[in-house]
């Protein structure tokens, strides 16, 4: 019966095996560098857009699409960003809220085409590559624009202050952490009992308090290592909810259902009262606004608006979507599955360049990883059908 | 010569927890026509994956001797040259090549590198005639109708200098005349001296052509029956296969029919693709409570298209006409309007229009009524689970558990799950198109019986199937359609084959409304 469990899952749990062998990995070979609280936090720092987009980008692909303008979306909003808050002194709050709103737009532009004039993904979506680098360029008139209010960049590389006034220890986030174990354990013992309710079957009582057990010290572990250094990051808890909501949506809710059975066969799903182009449309919506939201991270990341934010930003969000197990012709994708895909190259950028490989090798490496990635995960499907 | 062909002895194949052919013999001799029967899944398809070397040698238990020769084929090409052709039951053609360039693809006529293609289309044109399609070699496969591409396929397997033609399911998707056909074509290369095995579930055309039959169940071997020599009905076959006897075809029902639930007026529809042609004429209709309606046709009739104009406007433009329920006039714009009316409708194809084939049976179930298992958008799993598991339970769904993925099921299992979806979606009016196509007898009979429960419950059916037997043992009354008309309505009391027929066949000229 665990068995069973485990076979099933057993795709999930490959992702995160292969996760954790690289972190072993890079750590021993960095002699313990890697997982240092100031490197653990640059790591969730450096990666926290990319994981964004994957967000986005694997609801995309598992609706059947791909989105290849997300890196000059990102970027135009930075530059808009910019602008606003740079040169028209714009309150920041309200610039944010205003790039999420043009995200949506260039979002709900690009699904038009695709989902009410049904032109392929990949054209209209190269096209507003072109298009929306062009417009970042016409933005910021060729230069870089700086500095963004503080307010702004603390979305980006902010930490909560310790109200508990710790010393060498950040206790606030050990106090997060405590209270997010917390939850998770009720929630879990409470889907445990409505299950048994049921009468489905359920871990057996020593498998179920072990994973408890496990997960509860994964996360006081994470935390403890970032509360050695500033605690937890800003980013780190909008990663955290993000990631939360959409695998909530995607796994519990109708529109994320529908998403899934467009992906898994278009007209069945039509023909089963699917709306297959309003979904399509606001999956494209709702790629647009996390797209927005990473650009504006990125550019408070870097403090300035560049005309050179964002390249190849979509290769690496799709890649983490195909390493996290998303299949091309949609259908197959799970959230949780691209941010830890995102992780992985995340992950093995950051060794690498702890181990000072030159950026030559390192795409090189990467490349072979993706595709070596995607061949394992073909072959292990083949083998099971 | 050999006195066979083909001798398989002794084949055992198996998969990761299945055995799906246990000691399987089968035995063909040179130049018969060899019919392969068995329930879905009985290991017929397996059977000739194993002989025509999908299934390379090393794979499998047991021997092959063509012609008394033992062969180890590690792949198709293999088979291949020894002249053993295969001919899937999803055919295996480009659709944006043409008829030429696909006879000849990965066998093309050339000099050096290059193609030759006044040879390619000669020799094109000479075996098209062969198989009687009277086509130009230069049309697109994709503009030719299921049959002719049937064709093409077999004239791609004459080009190879066939030996033993193997045809899966070969007239599953034909309608009767374009099957006559192939079956005469059979039987003149049978007079060439060329065998076939056929594998077919359509028990009358085997009786028609076949010398010999080779029953398969739960893949073992059951018998080998000589036509000629033994006494071989339907009924014995039907035996063999089920392993039980099937009395009857047909589950018995006492028609419980009330008022006029559901009513088709004057409705029109246009090609989508080209505007000024009528694919559905002027076609009225009305369903009652607990009644089974039959809409019987030729393929190209456009009972398909009248079924899916009227879900939704899934099909056709321009489409005008009036649609009553209960007597009230109803607007349906979309496929959820029309399931929010109670109208479900179980497609034609189940694996292109009616499954998610990569998703579980649990989550095909519930796609066409997800919203009454959520509250506030939010599915509810648990409950879902509760609602598949009492399907497969009801229908007899066959599969490990409901999370199975619905691609991995036999036809009939597929077919219940696209039922039981609908089912699921409370319907009133139920079209069912084709719900018994490419699946066995017992599952046929269960599926019957299914439909059978729902009329009992007050629910109309709308029956369209191109099996006369069928629509003869099921339906109350009977529509025919011809060229997008209606060309007659007949009440079971009064329906035979041969009048059904006719109607079917009646042709344009009888009623003078075409226009334009």
């Amino acid at each position: 019966m665990v068995k069973t469990l485990f076979r099933n899952n057993i795709r999930q749990y490959g992702m995160i095996l292969a996760l954790l062998a690289i972190i072993v990995f890079f750590e021993l070979v960095t002699g313990g560098i890697l997982l240092k609280p100031l490197n653990v936090t640059n790591l969730i720092q450096q990666n926290s857009y990319i994981l964004i987009l994957a967000i986005g980008m694997v609801i995309v692909i598992i609706c059947g699409h791909i989105d290849l303008s997300v890196g000059s979306v990102a970027a135009f909003v930075g530059a808009v960003a910019a602008v606003m808050m740079v040169q028209y002194n714009v309150p920041f709050w309200l610039a944010i809220a205003l790039c999420l709103l043009i995200g949506a737009l260039v979002g709900a532009w690009q699904g038009f085409w695709v989902a009410y004039v049904r032109i392929p993904s990949f054209i209209v979506t190269l096209a507003g590559m072109l298009l929306f680098r062009g417009l970042t360029m016409i933005v910021l008139n060729g230069q870089s624009i700086a500095p963004f209010p503080r307010e702004f960049q603390y979305m980006s590389t902010g930490f909560f202050r310790d109200v508990f006034g710790g010393s060498g220890l950040h206790l606030l986030s050990v106090v997060i952490g405590l209270v997010l174990t917390a939850l998770v354990v009720v929630m879990d013992i409470r889907s445990r009992r409505t299950q048994q309710k049921y009468g489905f079957d359920v871990l057996p009582m020593p498998w179920f308090v072990l994973k408890l057990i496990f997960i509860a010290a994964v996360i006081n572990l994470f935390v403890y290592l970032l509360a050695q250094y500033k605690g937890i990051p800003f980013i780190l808890v909008l990663l955290f909810a993000l990631v939360a909501v959409y695998t909530f949506v995607m796994n519990r809710t109708v529109f994320g259902r529908h998403v899934y059975a467009i992906g898994g066969n278009e007209k069945a799903a039509g023909l089963s009262g699917v709306r297959t182009k309003r979904v399509t449309f606001w999956v494209f919506v709702n790629m647009g606004v996390l797209a927005a939201l990473s650009g504006l991270v990125y550019a408070a990341r870097l403090n300035a608006g560049t005309p050179k934010a964002g390249v190849n930003f979509e290769l690496d969000a799709i890649a983490a979507s195909f390493i996290g197990g998303a299949s091309m012709s949609g259908g197959i994708g799970t959230v949780i599955g691209a941010i830890v895909g995102g992780l992985f190259m995340g992950v093995m950028n950051n060794g690498m360049s702890l181990l000072g490989i030159g950026v030559d090798w390192q795409q090189g490496i990467k490349g072979i990883v993706l595709l070596l990635a995607v061949a394992f995960d073909i072959y292990n499907k083949n083998k099971s059908s | 010569m050999a006195e066979y062909i083909l001798e398989m002895r002794n084949i055992t194949k198996r998969f990761p927890g299945v055995t799906a052919l246990d000691n399987v013999n089968l035995k063909v001799r040179e130049g018969e026509i060899h019919a392969l029967c068995g329930e879905n899944g009985a290991g017929k398809s397996t059977l000739m994956k194993v002989l025509s070397g999908v299934y390379p040698h090393g794979t499998y238990e047991g021997e092959i001797l063509f012609r008394g020769k033992v062969c180890e084929f590690r792949d198709i090409k293999q088979s291949e040259q020894l002249g053993i052709v295969i001919i899937h039951q999803e055919l295996d053609l480009i659709p944006w090549l043409s008829i030429a360039e696909n006879i000849f693809l990965g066998n093309e006529r050339k000099r050096g590198f290059i193609v030759d293609w006044n040879e390619t289309i000669i020799r094109t044109r000479e075996l098209l005639e062969l198989v009687g399609l009277n086509e130009n070699p230069g049309t697109l496969v994709t503009h030719l109708g299921v049959g002719k591409q049937q064709l093409v396929e077999i004239a791609k397997a004459l080009s190879k200098e066939v030996k033993l033609l193997i045809l899966d399911e070969p007239t599953a998707a034909l309608n009767e005349e374009d099957s006559e056909n192939l079956l005469r074509l059979i039987k003149q290369f049978k007079e060439r001296g060329i065998a076939s095995i056929i594998i077919s579930h359509k028990l009358n055309e085997i009786m028609k052509v076949a010398d010999s039959i080779t029953i398969l169940r739960d893949g073992k071997t059951i018998e080998t029956l000589d036509m000629e020599k033994d006494e071989v009905t339907e009924d014995r076959i039907i035996r063999g296969m089920v392993g039980r006897d099937l009395t009857q075809r047909f589950p018995d029902r006492e028609p419980n029919i009330g008022d006029v639930i559901f009513e088709v007026k004057n409705w029109t529809v246009y090609h989508p693709q080209h505007p000024e042609r009528k694919v559905i004429d002027n076609v009225s209709l009305t369903l009652r409570r607990g009644e089974i309606v039959g809409i019987a046709g030729l393929i190209g009739a456009g009972r398909t298209e009248l079924a899916m104009s009227i879900f939704g406007r899934s099909y056709g433009r321009g489409i005008t006409g009036q649609l009553f329920k209960d007597g009230n006039e109803i607007r349906i714009r979309s496929v959820s309007d029309a399931i929010r009316h109670g109208i479900a409708y179980v497609t034609e194809d189940r694996k292109q229009y009616g499954l998610i084939l990569i998703d579980s049976v649990k989550r095909n179930l519930s796609l066409a009524n997800l919203r009454s298992l959520s509250r506030r958008a939010v599915v509810n799993e648990n409950e879902e689970v509760v609602v598949a598991e009492t399907f497969r339970r009801r229908l007899g769904i066959k599969t490990p558990t409901v999370q199975q993925l619905t691609g991995n099921l036999s036809g009939g299992n597929q077919q219940k799950v696209v039922l039981g979806k609908w089912i699921f979606a409370g319907p009133e009016i139920l079209i069912l198109d084709e719900p018994t196509r490419g699946i066995d007898v017992g599952a046929k009979y269960e599926i019957y019986t299914i439909i059978n429960q729902l009329a009992a419950e007050g629910k109309a059916v709308l029956f369209i199937s191109s099996e006369l037997p069928e629509i003869l043992g099921m339906c109350d009354r009977i529509y025919v359609m011809c060229e997008g008309r209606i060309t007659g309505e007949v009440p079971r009391s009064e329906a035979t084959q041969e009048k059904l027929m006719r109607l079917m066949t009646t042709g344009s000229g009888v009623s003078s409304s075409r226009e334009g």
